[in-house]
């Protein structure tokens, strides 16, 4: 019985790593189809992701699923084998939460300082390390946020888990310090060395340049927030 | 019905606030499943002990709703709806079906980003040009979800009963009135909205009109909205 699985992404994408550790995490053999985000977006990504014409997209069978948490609740559901939900509903609501206040809180903060004006960063420094220590406080000590393997949250995560700590050190701009934050600034160690992570990073070298090549565009007006 | 706490045996609490939609999810999926819960209203006129409660339960957002169960609280609406789905199985609130589970998902996210949110939003506006934007977009949205109800051909998202989409898209009853009616401006226009204007006379009805009363939401949305323009400066106006 074939399974058409394709994933429509692009390299450098924390929403596309997302479908791409879950599915590489419970071995689903899958497409993937590179979508240049910066430049024209191709007839296959409108045809199945009309109304936000975003990576990434899932394809299961010919059925699109759009949004990268709902992707992950699909997958899950879908290949049993290394849950990355909890089992029990409670768990469950704990992890929901975390990636939604993820997604909603941190990634917009984390990465404003980067590119916001110059008399709004301090603002936007304080904001960001709200949520790392946030955070920091969610982890409560454990190796990761699933406990004793990746779960939801830190594939959800992975923002502050790899991209992070690259545009630290294009910029020179410190928000995530072992000083600052050891059990999180641990946790991203942790997480990029994970086996099934490290294999399915984009690569640190081509990550760096494009981060330079984005904030860039950011300074020339190119590209807004 | 809001009683005694005892859902089944199991200690269940609603903390809440009576104008709050996100509230208000939460206690349809409490009551299409008939469970008991002990409703606390955390009102503004109680300052003290409101911020003593959401720092005890909500500590990272301090807002409602919170649902405590079995002593232990879990927070932000889509979130308990769903824990409310697989701890309370009857009356399910969710699709079966994967597919159908992440079809679902995506509309009620939907609806809250470019509609509930945006709503919310424009009380706090003070610029008409700004508002009336927004009003727009939001306009818009409620067309591409007119669109995705008619092609779904039943009476509501969820069906023949309400699910997590209708749940969400709750906003455009009376709390999306009132706004419409203090700010004076249009989002909702049943020509444009055919599908929406039927599914508002069946959603209101299914929950037998369990919502906060018009007029009450019409006071309260004025008050705040008049807090908002008069925090602006005078030389901005």
């Amino acid at each position: 019985m074939g399974e058409e699985v394709k994933v429509f992404g692009f390299w450098s994408s924390p929403y596309t790593l997302r479908a791409v550790l879950a599915l590489r995490l419970k071995g689903v053999p899958y497409e993937y189809v590179e979508e240049n985000v910066l430049g024209n977006k191709s007839p296959l990504l409108l045809k199945y992701n009309p109304i936000h014409k975003k990576v990434p997209v899932l394809l299961h069978n010919g059925k699109p699923i759009v949004e990268s948490l709902v992707i992950l609740e699909y997958i899950d559901e879908i290949w049993k084998s290394k849950p990355i939900l909890p089992k029990h509903p409670y768990d469950k609501a704990m992890a929901r939460f975390w990636a939604k206040f993820f997604d909603d809180k941190c990634m917009p903060a984390v990465w404003k300082p980067f590119w916001c004006p110059e008399d709004e960063r301090e603002k936007a420094v304080e904001e960001a390390c709200q949520c790392l220590k946030t955070l920091e406080t969610a982890l409560n000590g454990k190796r990761f946020f699933g406990g004793e393997e990746i779960g939801l949250v830190d594939i959800a995560a992975n923002f502050v888990g790899f991209f992070l700590r690259t545009m630290q050190e294009v910029t020179g701009l410190e928000l995530l310090s072992a000083e600052k934050f050891p059990h999180l600034f641990k946790w991203t160690d942790e997480f990029v060395n994970h086996s099934v992570v490290k294999e399915n990073l984009p690569p640190r070298d081509k990550q760096l340049e494009f981060n330079r090549v984005i904030i860039a565009k950011y300074e020339a007006g190119e590209i807004k927030a | 019905m809001a009683g005694h706490g005892n859902g089944n045996g199991e200690e269940v609490k609603l903390l809440g606030i009576w104008f709050s939609p996100y509230v208000r999810r939460v206690v349809w999926a409490l009551e299409l499943k008939g469970i008991d819960y002990e409703w606390v209203e955390l009102s503004f006129r109680d300052p003290k002990n409101r911020s003593r409660s959401l720092l005890e339960h909500n500590p990272v957002l301090k807002r409602v709703p919170v649902l405590v169960h079995r002593g232990r609280p879990v927070v932000e609406s889509l979130v308990i709806v769903e824990y409310i789905d697989e701890t309370w199985r009857n009356n399910p609130v969710l699709p079966l079906d994967p597919y159908e589970r992440a079809v679902a998902r995506f509309w009620a996210n939907f609806v809250d980003q470019k509609i509930t949110e945006v709503l919310i939003k424009l009380l706090s506006l003070t610029d008409k040009t700004q508002m009336e934007e927004e009003a727009k977009q939001a306009s818009k949205a409620l067309e591409i979800v007119d669109r995705e109800l008619k092609a779904k051909g039943k009476k509501f998202f969820g069906g023949e009963t309400i699910g997590l989409v209708d749940i969400a898209l709750s906003i455009v009853t009376n709390w999306m009135e009132a706004i419409e009616e203090v700010l004076d401006v249009r989002i909702f226009d049943s020509r444009t909205h055919p599908l929406i204007a039927q599914w508002k006379t069946n959603f209101v009805e299914f929950v037998r009109h369990n919502l906060p009363p018009k007029d009450g939401l019409l006071r309260f949305y004025r008050r705040y909205h008049q807090s908002k323009i008069a925090s602006v400066a005078p030389s901005r106006l």
